[in-house]
């Protein structure tokens, strides 16, 4: 146990042991995938989310919307007669931060897109109740009345660019304009209807 | 498809890591072990105080030494059977989506039968049958109730499926249309030509249509506006056309009128800002199989 002793007693030496051991893991499990093309590739028939779009995912984001919703369908069949095809690597490549999600109070919401009309869920984020009497899903009045500046969305997608989603610098250049003005309730519901497309014929 | 193994060097990059890992954690079991000073529990402290407390040179308990080496064990045995080391895929060649299919395949074993007697059946020999209504109601449950309501009654915008009016027919080959392929309604916004003026007026005419309370002149003047924009589509006599899907306005079912407002307000307040109901398909995502039931419960609400 003297090895032992003199590790421990090294507060320098025991820090770059200690995250030695744990980058094991992430070795072994995270950096073969940045090699691995089921990961990099984005599936076929993907498209970058539009401006308004994007916005509408920071929405998302900023009210805490993958708190309690996941965007994930696992290989069950329970979940995919439910949600639609399982969720696969390829989707998420464009994704900064994902958004899958780890607990489920509210449905899976990877297969979201096309399900519901506009008009559903404009009613249903006013008040859900209205449209779903057992629903414990908040409601979110202040989206309809919020608008957007677009101040900063050409940024974002500039940096969305920068790490690798195929945007044209065109669609940058007008982003600013395309969404100046909308309600937030508008750019939310672009995102919404827009989640798992690509898949949707799968 | 996509490639779904590793380059090879990170294959075993992999392997090689996983197996350090594990075999790391067997040397250093079995380098305590092998270090401990006394074989029994004594008195004797490792020789270190802090705060006055000091610690027990014992040996590790013999419990906490085997589920180590038990962990370790299982460790291997996992890698030898399950996906792991790289892109060796285990002798059992277990895959979450292999496991998937399987089920997938059971499943159709199982149901495939019901649902293939359910379709050859028409859809009005099924609105008839209760275990059809019975399936088709479940479904109906999870995926149209969120709009249409548990008891199919509708909401405000969202369509009433228990009467006799329908917007774009009630046959059941018009459901099963609407069912599959959706349906997206489109009554013009009609403020910036009609003004305020021409607003109120065309709407005191569309709620006589109906026979509701409205003031006779104004109704007289919309008239007018009537037949030269809305007629195209609800027909001169404001009776509809289910081929578009606009309503019939000389009934008392009113989709748009809204809970806070009179039927008249509605009616103004669709005029100003037009409406975009939408159906969204089912097909794309419940199969032929399913809508066929459906189509049968949808159409059985209205048949009794």
């Amino acid at each position: 146990m003297k090895s032992h002793e003199y590790i421990e007693k090294r507060l320098g030496l025991l820090g770059a042991l200690i995250i030695v051991v744990i980058s094991f893991g992430g070795l072994a499990e995270i950096v073969p995938l940045f090699h691995m093309s089921k990961t990099t590739t984005p599936i076929e028939g993907m498209k970058p989310w539009s401006a308004l779009q994007l916005e509408g995912r920071d929405i998302y984001i900023r009210e805490g919307c993958h708190v309690c919703h996941t965007q994930m369908v696992r290989p069950f069949r329970a979940e995919t007669e439910r949600y639609g095809h399982y969720s696969v690597a390829g989707e998420s490549v464009w994704e900064r931060p994902f958004l899958w999600g780890s607990k489920r109070t509210g449905p899976d919401l990877a297969r979201l897109g096309g399900k519901y009309s506009d008009d559903w869920h404009r009613a249903h984020m006013y008040n859900p109740r209205d449209v779903v009497p057992e629903s414990n899903m908040p409601s979110f009045p202040w989206l309809f009345t919020k608008t957007l500046t677009g101040e900063d969305t050409a940024q974002k997608m500039r940096v969305m660019q920068t790490l690798g989603v195929p945007y044209t610098d065109e669609e940058i250049e007008v982003a600013r304009e395309t969404v100046h003005g909308k309600t937030e309730i508008e750019a939310l519901i672009a995102y919404l209807q827009g989640l798992g497309l690509a898949m949707k014929d799968r | 498809m996509f490639n779904d193994s590793l380059p090879t060097f990170w294959s075993i990059w992999v392997a090689i890591i996983t197996l350090i890992v594990i075999l790391g954690c067997l040397w250093l079991v079995l380098a305590v072990k092998k270090s401990e000073k006394y074989k029994e529990e004594t008195e004797h402290t490792v020789g270190h105080a802090f705060d006055g407390i000091e610690e027990f040179d014992n040996p590790l308990p013999r419990w906490w030494y085997m589920k180590f080496l038990g962990t370790i064990v299982f460790g291997l045995g996992y890698l030898v059977l399950y996906p792991g080391l790289g892109n060796f895929q285990g002798i059992l060649n277990w895959s979450s989506t292999g496991q998937w299919q399987e089920e997938m395949a059971a499943a159709e074993v199982k149901y495939g039968p019901v649902f293939a007697a359910f379709g050859e059946k028409s859809i009005e020999e099924l609105a008839k049958d209760p275990a059809a209504l019975e399936v088709g109601g479940r479904l109906f449950a999870n995926n149209c109730a969120v709009c249409h309501g548990s008891g199919a009654k509708g909401a405000y915008g969202f369509p009433n499926l228990t009467d006799e009016d329908w917007l774009y027919g009630g046959s059941p080959e018009k459901i099963k249309e609407s069912l599959n392929l959706g349906r997206m309604a489109n009554m013009p916004a009609w403020q910036g030509i009609l003004g305020d003026a021409g607003i109120e007026e065309t709407s005191h005419y569309v709620v006589s249509l109906s026979g509701r309370a409205h003031d006779e002149a104004l109704a007289a003047k919309g008239q007018a506006h009537f037949q030269t924009y809305c007629a195209a589509c609800h027909m001169p006599t404001g009776q509809g056309m289910q081929m578009l899907g606009a309503p019939n306005l000389t009934d008392d079912v009113w989709l748009y009128k809204a809970p806070n407002l009179t039927v008249l307000e509605s009616v103004k307040q669709t005029l100003r800002h037009g409406r975009q109901g939408v159906m969204p398909a089912q097909l794309p995502r419940l199969g032929e199989d399913k809508v066929h039931l459906l189509t049968a419960y949808v159409y059985s609400l209205s048949q009794k």
